[in-house]
This record gives structure tokens, sequence and C-alpha cells, in this order.
């Protein structure tokens, strides 16, 4: 792969090579797609451990007296009401109410957010955040700063307590605390992108190959595994987590993705509000539901969907889930038609294929 | 790695000759490529095939994948086996995880393969 030498890498890309990771070029970054093999990598995240290097992830901070203020006029979801600790998920919309990004907000103090965002959204996320910035506030652009792992699973917790003196079963879901990992400075947040207990740290780039060293080795006795972007693909779509670029983009208002739950109205105006607010009295055209394949065949992202012999909307993402066995996917329907017990056909390379759409998430953990 | 026995594709199939029959399958370097394989389909017996044609796909979690037709021919028989088992695929794809055979129509298009040497040092410059 001669193009290999433009692509961004995290420091922790040696250690991908040493471990015999495939390698791919994702959105401009050379990242593991897998190690051991998807499906096993899944399997040990949803009945073990596994570790992610998710250092691609952008890094945005927002300080100053009027930082709430900035997140809340350019973020879809309500951060100043967030506890100091606390951490949501949210979005950036352009004015036409289509996302810029999904985004997780973390509020450090009253003057300090700290956003994580998409590894290849993060410079437009930036210029996008600055742009509507007339308050006091400063936006700066961290990911050069920070490495991202993820350590998820349901002894992810146990793994990590190994290497800190952070009582972490004091983090509740959504939470998050300042202090070491290995003995290095670490946020460690109670979030996740795999539908699963675990945590995502942010620590020094320097440290991410030692840090990277001590979970394996933490995790060791559960059986832990590195596992790739392939498996946290699957992870994600069992728990019915949107990708950018899949379920959401400029294209697609939060209302249509199903994410009503990230948009609160009635904070204040915010970029997208007022075309929130129109679709919301004429109602969206379209909306994402799951399907089942009820045929042989996987309906993937892009494929055309069809109801009654006529094209009807697309695949947004799909595989095999490897918890539940069957072929899973998510796509946009005609809003009035999008119900739950629905037949629909996928048409698979020129064939169509039976599918029934069905309640999501697809998975979700035993608490 | 690659068994001196089989000619190989720069789409990454093999044959393995006997007489006027051909195996084919798809080499470890495809299903390395490819991943964990949860779906294989195959042309039914009778089914003519063409020398560098789409015959069949070969799927895994992560993607799809046309199968290419390495020589020319009517498929005889179809590895069965595949169908309940595609992970075979994964663990012995020169082997036991064979694809289909065909009677040869033209075994002179077998000269245009690649020897295992020679895809070995295409896999290479591929990498």
């Amino acid at each position: 792969m001669a193009a290999a030498a433009a692509l961004r890498a995290t420091p922790l890309n040696p250690v991908h090579r040493a471990l015999g990771a495939k390698l791919v070029d994702f959105g401009g970054w050379e990242m593991p797609v897998q190690y051991s093999g998807i499906i096993e990598e899944h399997q040990a995240v949803r009945r073990a451990v596994g570790l992610f290097d998710v250092s691609h992830m952008g890094e945005i901070e927002i300080r100053g007296p009027e930082a709430g203020l900035l997140v809340d006029f350019t973020a879809t979801n309500h951060a100043r009401k967030l506890h100091i600790g606390q951490a949501h998920y949210s979005g950036l919309l352009y004015p036409h109410g289509g996302f810029v990004d999904d985004i997780l907000v973390h509020k450090v103090a009253d003057d300090h957010y700290f956003l994580c965002v998409n590894a290849s959204n993060q410079e437009k996320d930036y210029e996008h955040i600055r742009a509507f910035n007339r308050f006091d506030a400063q936006v700066d652009s961290a990911g050069e700063r920070y490495a991202q792992l993820a350590i998820q699973g349901p002894k992810g917790p146990a793994t990590l307590q190994k290497l800190t003196a952070v009582d972490l079963s004091s983090i509740r879901y959504y939470w998050f605390a300042d202090g070491t990992v290995a003995g290095a400075p670490a946020r460690i947040a109670h979030t996740g992108y795999t539908g699963e207990d675990g945590f995502e740290i942010y620590i020094p780039p320097a440290e991410a190959g030692r840090i990277w060293n001590e979970v394996m080795r933490a995790g060791a006795e559960f059986g832990i595994k590195p596992c790739g972007l392939g498996a946290r693909n699957t992870l994600r779509l069992e728990a019915k987590m949107a990708l950018y670029g899949h379920e959401i983009d400029a294209s697609i208002s939060p209302f249509e993705a199903g994410l009503d739950w990230i948009v609160k109205l009635d904070k204040g105006d915010f970029v997208g509000r007022e075309a929130l607010l129109r679709q919301k009295e004429s109602g969206i055209k379209r909306k994402l539901i799951g399907f089942e394949m009820r045929g042989r065949g996987i309906g993937r992202e892009g494929y055309e969907v069809f109801l009654d012999d006529a094209p009807a909307g697309w695949v947004t993402s799909g595989s095999p889930s490897p918890t539940l066995n069957k072929n899973i996917g998510l796509c946009y329907l005609p809003a009035d038609r999008a119900e739950i017990g629905r037949i629909i056909r996928i048409v698979i390379r020129n064939q169509p294929v039976d599918a029934v759409t069905v309640e999501t998430p697809f998975y979700k953990r035993a608490k | 790695m690659y068994p001196e026995n089989l000619r190989y594709t720069k789409e990454h199939e093999w044959i393995r000759v006997e007489g006027d029959i051909g195996a084919i399958g798809v080499t470890d370097h495809a299903q390395q490529e490819l991943g964990d394989i949860v779906y294989v389909d195959l042309p039914k017996p009778g089914t003519q095939v063409e020398q560098g044609k789409t015959m069949g796909s070969v799927e895994s979690v992560k993607a799809v994948s046309d199968i290419y037709a390495p020589v020319s021919g009517e498929v005889l028989e179809v590895n069965g086996a595949l169908a309940e088992a595609p992970e075979k695929l994964n663990q012995d794809p020169h082997g036991e995880a064979w694809l289909v055979k065909i009677r040869l129509s033209a075994p002179s298009e077998i000269d245009k393969l690649l020897s295992a040497a020679d895809y070995q040092n295409y896999i290479g410059a591929e990498k």
C-alpha cells in the first residue's frame, strides 16, 4: 500500500503492526480493522473484555466564562444542565438541520467543556464551532494532545481498576473522573460505543504504548483481546449506535435518525433549531428503522430497499450479528411506512431478498 | 505457503488441474483479506464458466467479494460442505475448502495463470 505514507497514524500504530493487525484506511487514518478476527474480538467484548485504540478520535476543548453558552449554541443537547463530571451524547448541526457530526460533551468545569468528536470530522467541527463563536469562549483543537483507549466488556471495569486508584464503581454511566492510569494522567469516562459496560480513557500520546501493554496485562486473566474497528462496528450496530457517514450525515436530521432525545428545543436558540422546529411541525419524511434478514444474504450499506415493488429507502449499515446469529441492519424508510413488523425487500446484487423491520436496539446488555 | 502444484490468478483464486478436471478455490491471501467468511455463493453443476468472468461470490462479516473463473469449463461438482461451514475457507483455503470442480474446455488457458512463486511476488508487491 504505497498510499499508506499519506495516512495519519495513532501513537499505537507500531503496536498494531507488531500484533499482526490488518490495517486499513479509515477516513484518512491507518487503523486496525482486525487482529484475530472480527467475530472472536466481538465475542471477547460481549463475554469478557476487549481493548480498542481509538486515538484517531478528535478532541476539542472549549474554555472561558461563556463556554457553556457556546456549546449550547452549537450542539443540540443541553450542556449547561450537565453536572461537573458528567457527559452526554449530542449533535452539531448545520443551520438546515443536518449533522455536522455527533459528539460526546464532557463538562469538566463551569468554564470548561471537553468534546470527543469523530476522527475525520475534527477539523470541520473545529471550524464550525469557531464560526459560531460570538461568546467569551476559546475553542481549542486538542486531538494531538490525547490518545484514547476503550476498555469495553463486562470485565472492562475490573481490568481498568487494577491500574487506577480512582474507584471506578463510583463513576456512574456517562460520568467521568480525572485521575491516573498506570501512573499517567488520565480522563476516565464511563462511556463506550459497544453497548457493553466499560470505560474510555484519554491519556497522553507519549504514554499510550506503555498503558496499552499495562491494560493487556491487567486483562490477561479475563482473556482480554485487542479489538479493531471491524468489531467496533458490529458491536455498535447491535446496540443501534449511529455512525457518521452511515446513519447520519449533512442530509439527515436528528429526528429522522431517531435521536430526538439529544435535541432540547426549549433550551434557547441553537444552530439548526429553526429548521428542526419546522420539521417538527410538518413531520419527518423518512425514518431510521432496524431490520433482520429473512432470506439468505446481508443487506449492506447503500443497498436499495423496496416496499411493494417500488424503491422506498436505503440501507445505512448491515452486517451479520455475531451475538444474535442473524443478519441485521438499519435503513431509512418513508416515515409513514416505517413500522415494526413490515416485510421489506433489500436488493442484494440485483436480487430482492426479504427482510422484516424489527425493534431496536438489536442487543441490550443485562444490567 | 502457496503450493507449487496450484496455479493462481491476480484475483486470488487457485486451480489444481488433474487431467481435464480442475478444482478451484480462493487463496490464503484472499481469506486473510476478507476475514471471517459467512457465505459462499457458487454456480450449480452444469453451469458454463468463462475465464476471467464472475462465477460466484464470497462474503465475510466485513465485505462481499466476487469469485472469478480461473479457466473456462463446465461445473461438475460443488463443495456442499461450505454452505453449512463457510468458515472452512478461513481454516483450509488450499485444501478442504475447494469451491467447485470443473471440466476444462480450453486447457491451454492454464498457461496464462501465475505460478506459486509469481503469485507470492504479486501479493508481496500488492502489500
